[in-house]
C-alpha cells in the first residue's frame, strides 16, 4: 500500500516526458468543464418532479395528495412541484440535501416504505424530519415564493392578516409552524405541538 | 261499440289537461329541462371576516364565520380543532369548542372531544350569501312570541 501510493506521488510530481504543457492545462480544462457541466446535469436530472415520481413510493402517496392542494392548482395559475419545497435552492445547501438523500436511495432499493402500510406507518418520521428542516432554515422553500416583505397583509382576509402580524412578523414562528399539511395528508398528529 | 267510443273519449279528455302541462317539473335544478345542461350559479364566496351570525334557534350549530377550503378533519388530525381546541384557543383567540361536545352519549363529559362530535362538518358548515334554494316560512322564535308578549 505505501509503495503504490509512493509511486503514485513520484508519477504525479514528475514532469511530463510525452505531453506538452499546452496540451496538459488545456486538456485539463476542457475535461474540467466537461466534469463539471455532465455533474450539474445529473445533478439537476435529479431534481425533477419526473424523476421524484419515477419512484412508486412517490408516485403513489404524496404525489397523488399535492394534486388536491393549490400548490397543484390555484386560480392564478402557479405550480409548485416536489423540488421546489424539498431541494434547496442554493447550491451549498442543495449538495448537502442530495447527501442526505442517499439514505433515501437506499430506502428505496431495501423497501422502506414500498407499501401503502408502510408507508403510513412511517409518515410521521418522515414528516417530522421535513418539519424539523424546514424549522432550521426558517421554511426557506415557502419563501423562495412567499416572501414575507411582499406580502400585502391588508390583501389577506382579517384572520391571516392578524395571524401573520402577530406570528410571522415578529418573527415568532415561521411558516411551517402554521403551515402544515398543506401539500400532503398529515401523519397521527397526536403530540405534534399545536395539534391535538 | 258505442259505449267502447265514450270510453276513449272519455279517457281523452281526462289525460288532454296533464298533456297540456310543461313536462318539467319544478325541482332544485330549476327550469332546464333535464336533457339539458344548466347554467350553474357563480361559486358563492366565503364571508371572510363578516363575523359571527346570530343562531336562528338556541340549538342550532353556530356557522363558520371563515374559508375553511383545505381543512383536513380525519383520523390523522383535525386542523379545526388546531385553533378552537381547548389548549389552543389562547394563542389563536378562536372561540372553544362548546363543552358539549366533551359529552359522550352516557352523558359522561370527557377530557377531549368525543369521537361522535369530532367531525365539524357534519354540523358546523361556513357562511355563504346566499339565497335559500327552496322558499321556507321560517320565524324566529322572538318574533313569534312577541305580539303575545305585548298582549
Amino acid at each position: 500500500m505505501k509503495a503504490f501510493l509512493l509511486r503514485l506521488w513520484r508519477l504525479i510530481s514528475r514532469p511530463s516526458v510525452h505531453f506538452s504543457l499546452g496540451f496538459l492545462t488545456l486538456g485539463g480544462f476542457v475535461a474540467g468543464v466537461m466534469f463539471w457541466g455532465g455533474f450539474n446535469t445529473a445533478l439537476e436530472a435529479t431534481n425533477t418532479e419526473t424523476f421524484c415520481i419515477s419512484c412508486h413510493e412517490m408516485r403513489d402517496n404524496v404525489y397523488e395528495e399535492l394534486k388536491s392542494t393549490p400548490h397543484w392548482a390555484n386560480p392564478s395559475g402557479v405550480r409548485a412541484g416536489c423540488p421546489d419545497c424539498h431541494v434547496p435552492h442554493e447550491w451549498t445547501h442543495k449538495i448537502a440535501r442530495k447527501v442526505q438523500a442517499s439514505k433515501e436511495v437506499w430506502g428505496a432499493i431495501f423497501g422502506t416504505i414500498d407499501t401503502r402500510d408502510k408507508f403510513v406507518e412511517h409518515r410521521l418520521v418522515m414528516a417530522k424530519r421535513e418539519w424539523a428542516r424546514m424549522h432550521a432554515n426558517d421554511s426557506l422553500e415557502c419563501r423562495n415564493c412567499h416572501s414575507a416583505e411582499s406580502m400585502d397583509l391588508t390583501g389577506q382576509n382579517p384572520r391571516a392578516s392578524a395571524a401573520h402580524e402577530e406570528f410571522l412578523l415578529t418573527g415568532e414562528k415561521t411558516c411551517i409552524s402554521c403551515h402544515k399539511g398543506i401539500a400532503h395528508r398529515l401523519p397521527d398528529m397526536a403530540g405534534v405541538d399545536g395539534w391535538n | 261499440m258505442i259505449r267502447h267510443l265514450l270510453a276513449v273519449l272519455l279517457a281523452l279528455g281526462l289525460a288532454a289537461p296533464a298533456l297540456a302541462q310543461s313536462p318539467v317539473a319544478a325541482t332544485l335544478r330549476g327550469d332546464t329541462p333535464p336533457t339539458e345542461t344548466a347554467t350553474p350559479p357563480p361559486m358563492a364566496q366565503w364571508e371572510e371576516g363578516a363575523g359571527r351570525r346570530v343562531r336562528n334557534y338556541p340549538e342550532q350549530p353556530p356557522t363558520i364565520p371563515h374559508d375553511i377550503t383545505g381543512y383536513i378533519v380525519d383520523l390523522n388530525a383535525n386542523r379545526c380543532l388546531s385553533c378552537h381546541a381547548r389548549s389552543r384557543v389562547e394563542e389563536s383567540g378562536a372561540p372553544m369548542v362548546s363543552i358539549t361536545h366533551f359529552m359522550d352519549r352516557e352523558g359522561q363529559f370527557r377530557a377531549a372531544v368525543t369521537p361522535r362530535r369530532y367531525f365539524c362538518t357534519q354540523c358546523h358548515v361556513s357562511q355563504q350569501e346566499v339565497r335559500p334554494l327552496v322558499e321556507n316560512t321560517f320565524v324566529d322564535v322572538d318574533s313569534l312570541l312577541a305580539p303575545r308578549t305585548g298582549e
